[in-house]
């Protein structure tokens, strides 16, 4: 059942980004869908169920896969997560309205901020 | 070239190798927390990310001489990475600062200058940030981010001669076919310092320990810049442009950087500011590769403590190891001199003669008379761990 939700979750976010931006112009969802058929288990990483999670990896999908999320835990807190989340969105151009950071802030301050 | 759908192809065939090909692979890598999984073509590596991917070495594969191809590690920025096609490829040279301009071919690569063989580290320049105390943020590297290869291809001056140079060049900028997903996120550009480019060193690679380049190293072309770390190495290479100004890409000006005055490596001028300077060279260094870090030994039986030490470019002048918590040290044996910009390997005989742990440090000496010291430099990225490195093995 997670994982059926994760990977549904993922094509959303690619169906996403095959319709903004410049990089997948011209490939349809289904295109996507195709090429992102039943291995992509291998994928797959359950980050903890919470208010914020669909959006956030929504989000983070877009651009990469979303292992840097616990991996980085130890070295996070509120701060340094509000200064990631800025960073994606001021350099790499992430497409993250206000209210977005927000949530996509306080869900991974409560579920991955390990730095004491 | 290729296509965007191949590119995005090129990503599931990413995806359906490791799942079908072998499960032990999906066993707890060494590193303890992440997995490890095939690319195609690649044996099982560590993986820090999968997309864009981002795999490391197990330390079992760092104890070969070269770095075999298949284990050597990957590292990508962005996700767009597409299969470069090998009969239409062209390397675009020019640029303010060039006197021509020039397309040229994999065939003219071959046909029209001299080939020419380095063996050299390379090593990315947030290895070993997993290992950072307190934690820094980025990929959490352990000590696999790292490989020693042969790397065969042309020079890259003899290419900008060829172009010709003008007397105001400054840098030397690179662009590869990797690119962002989204049309906002600044493409991977590099630059050098002109006379970084046209040392005869930096090479335009097309081999690997005498094969062509694997995809995931940068096939058909990738920038080597022996002695300085991974992220001038670019893959994909397909443009190299001579300019007068200091290049002002993201990759330049706000990443790969450390504090100004805070290691004693090569400047790049014209990219410093006075808070910050672009990372250029390794520092001394040195990696245990034997014992494991799980070994038990047992008492009477032979063992061996060995491993590699390597710099920034101007050799190893010997490596020291202590098996008493740092109280005494010893001189290692240092295998074949492969070059400068080549690791060295080190081995010494361990007495099992005591049960009772053995507290091995090996430290390493450069020829410009750095060593490894006992204290990180802290810096906001994570790079240049080189401390004095640890192990503790039990005999018993």
């Amino acid at each position: 059942m997670l994982r059926h939700r994760a990977l549904t979750t993922k094509l959303a976010a690619l169906g996403l980004a095959a319709a903004a931006p410049a990089g997948l112009a011209g490939v349809g969802t289904s295109d996507a869908a195709a090429a992102l058929g039943a291995p992509a288990a291998a994928e797959i990483i359950e980050l903890r169920p919470g208010p914020g999670h669909d959006l956030t990896v929504g989000r983070c999908l877009i651009c990469h896969s979303v292992e840097y999320i616990p991996s980085n835990a130890p070295a996070m807190n509120r701060a340094a997560w509000q200064k990631s989340i800025q960073k994606m969105r001021d350099k790499f151009g992430a497409p993250i309205t206000d209210d977005e950071a927000k949530e996509i802030l306080d869900y991974l301050d409560a579920n991955y901020s390990g730095r004491s | 070239m290729s296509t965007r759908r191949e590119a995005l192809l090129g990503a599931a065939g990413l995806l359906a190798a490791p799942a079908g090909a072998d499960p032990a692979a999906d066993r707890p890598g060494p590193a303890g927390d992440a997995p490890l999984r095939a690319l195609p073509g690649k044996k099982p590596l560590i993986q820090r990310a999968f997309r864009p991917p981002n795999f490391e070495t197990p330390i079992a594969d760092l104890v070969p001489r070269y770095t075999p191809n298949a284990a050597f590690f990957v590292r990508y920025h962005l996700a767009n990475i597409p299969r470069v096609d090998a009969g239409s490829w062209r390397l675009q040279v020019g640029g303010p600062s060039a006197q021509g301009q020039l397309a040229l071919s994999l065939a003219d690569l071959k046909g029209s200058f001299e080939q020419v063989t380095i063996t050299a580290v390379n090593q990315c320049s947030g290895n070993r940030r997993g290992l950072f105390s307190p934690r820094v943020p980025g990929v959490q590297w352990r000590n696999g981010a790292m490989g020693n290869a042969r790397w065969s291809g042309v020079r890259l001056r003899d290419v900008l001669h060829k172009v010709g140079v003008a007397g105001n060049a400054l840098e030397v900028v690179f662009n590869g076919a990797d690119g962002p997903v989204l049309a906002a996120t600044p493409d991977f550009l590099k630059s050098l310092p002109i006379e970084r480019a046209l040392d005869d060193t930096t090479l335009i690679a097309l081999e690997m320990n005498g094969e062509p380049l694997p995809h995931w190293n940068g096939a058909p072309a990738r920038l080597v810049v022996p002695g300085w770390t991974g992220t001038y190495w670019v893959k994909h290479l397909t443009e190299v442009r001579i300019q007068p100004t200091a290049f002002d890409g993201f990759w330049m000006k706000s990443a790969y950087r450390l504090p100004t005055g805070a290691f004693s490596t090569a400047r790049f001028a014209s990219q410093e500011n006075s808070e910050t300077t672009p990372i250029t060279e390794m520092l001394v260094n040195s990696l245990i590769t034997s014992p494991a870090p799980a070994a038990r030994l047992h008492r009477g039986e032979p063992a061996r403590l060995a491993g590699k030490a390597w710099d920034g470019g101007f050799g190893i002048a010997r490596v020291e190891v202590s098996v008493d918590g740092r109280r005494s040290w010893r001189e290692a044996t240092l295998g074949a001199y492969l070059g400068r910009f080549a690791w060295r390997e080190f081995e010494v005989a361990l007495d099992t003669s005591r049960k009772g742990p053995l507290e091995i440090a090996v430290r390493a000496r450069s020829r410009n008379g750095s060593f490894q010291p006992d204290q990180l430099t802290p810096n906001p990225a994570g790079y240049h761990d080189n401390r004095v490195q640890t192990l503790t093995v039990e005999v018993s």
